[in-house]
C-alpha cells in the first residue's frame, strides 16, 4: 500500500515538474572563444647566422633601413 | 620593438608597378598570383590616384579570426604570417580580408584552389630563416637579413614606405609638411622648378590648389 502511494505521489510529482522542465531559461547564444596559433612555432628574425641572437644589431641594421626611406634625410 | 605597417603615398605613387614586378622576382612568385598590386582610382582622368596595396599586416587581423584551422600567426614585429602546412585553401581568409590580400595558385583545369598565398613582409615564415623550405614555401627572409621588404626599399619614388610603422608615419608626416599641398606638390612647378623673376604662372583652368 506504501509503494503504490509512493509511486502515485512521485506520478503526480512527475506530472507537475515535466511540463515545466520546458520552460527553463538555457544560453542559447554560441560564445566562440580565439583561437589559437596550431601550426609550427617561429624563430625570431635576429635568432640566425647573420645577427646570431643579436637583438640590438638587428633593430639598427632595421631602423637605418627605415630611415634611408626618407629622402629629405639621404640629401642632406 | 617595432611594429611593421606599409604606408603607400597617393600623391607620390605613378603607378609604375615596380612594387610588384619586386615582389614577384624577389619571391619568385608564381603565375597568378599577385602579392601586391597597385589600384589607380579614376584611371585616365586627370588627377588620378594610384595606390599599391598588399597585406596590411593589420593588428587585428580578420584572417586569423575566421581561419578554421588556426594557421596563422603574428611575430612580435605585428607581421601577419601563416602556416602553409596547416593551410586547407578554404579561402575563408579571402572573404574576410577587406584589402584582398590572400591569393591562391590555381592548379588544374577546374579551379582547384591551392595554399594560401600573401604578402609575408619579407619575413618569410614558419621555416628555419634563409632556408630552401622557407624560400620554396614563403618567399625570402629579407626582415631576418636586416632589410625591409624589397617593394618599398626598391620603389623609385618612395611612394611606398614599409617598416616600423611610427618610423615611417614620421617620415611621411616631414614629407607633407615639407611638399605643401595642390600645385606645389605635383605640377608645372614641381617640373620646371618656380617661374623665373618671381612671377607665378597662370593658374589652369581647374587645377587644384
Amino acid at each position: 500500500m506504501i509503494i503504490v502511494r509512493g509511486a502515485v505521489a512521485a506520478a503526480i510529482l512527475a506530472a507537475v515538474i515535466l511540463p515545466l522542465s520546458g520552460c527553463g531559461e538555457s544560453e542559447q547564444v554560441i560564445v566562440y572563444k580565439q583561437g589559437k596559433y596550431q601550426g609550427k612555432p617561429d624563430t625570431k628574425p635576429w635568432d640566425n647566422d647573420q645577427f646570431k641572437g643579436n637583438q640590438a644589431q638587428w633593430e639598427t641594421a632595421i631602423k637605418t633601413r627605415n630611415q634611408a626611406q626618407n629622402e629629405y634625410i639621404r640629401v642632406q | 620593438m617595432s611594429r611593421m605597417k606599409f604606408l603607400c603615398d597617393a600623391e607620390r605613387c605613378i603607378e609604375c608597378n615596380g612594387c610588384v614586378t619586386a615582389c614577384k622576382q624577389e619571391h619568385e612568385v608564381p603565375w597568378g598570383v599577385n602579392r601586391r598590386r597597385v589600384v589607380t582610382l579614376n584611371d585616365g582622368v586627370p588627377g588620378e590616384k594610384s595606390i599599391s596595396v598588399a597585406c596590411m599586416h593589420c593588428s587585428d587581423a580578420p584572417c586569423m579570426a575566421v581561419c578554421p584551422v588556426d594557421c596563422f600567426y603574428r611575430t612580435e614585429e605585428g607581421v601577419v604570417l601563416h602556416d602553409k602546412d596547416l593551410c586547407i585553401g578554404c579561402g575563408y581568409c579571402f572573404y574576410a580580408c577587406p584589402f584582398g590580400a590572400p591569393q591562391f595558385p590555381q592548379a588544374g583545369a577546374f579551379g582547384l584552389r591551392g595554399k594560401m598565398d600573401k604578402c609575408t613582409f619579407c619575413a618569410g615564415g614558419p621555416e628555419k630563416d634563409n632556408s630552401a623550405e622557407e624560400f620554396t614555401k614563403y618567399g625570402r627572409n629579407r626582415l631576418a637579413e636586416g632589410k625591409l621588404p624589397a617593394c618599398a626599399e626598391m620603389c623609385s619614388t618612395k611612394a611606398l614606405l614599409g617598416g616600423d610603422g611610427d618610423t615611417i608615419s614620421n617620415i611621411y608626416r616631414d614629407r607633407v609638411l615639407k611638399r605643401g599641398k595642390g600645385s606645389e606638390v605635383w605640377g608645372w612647378g614641381t617640373a620646371y622648378g618656380p617661374p623665373a623673376g618671381g612671377q607665378k604662372p597662370a593658374p589652369a583652368a581647374g587645377a587644384k590648389s
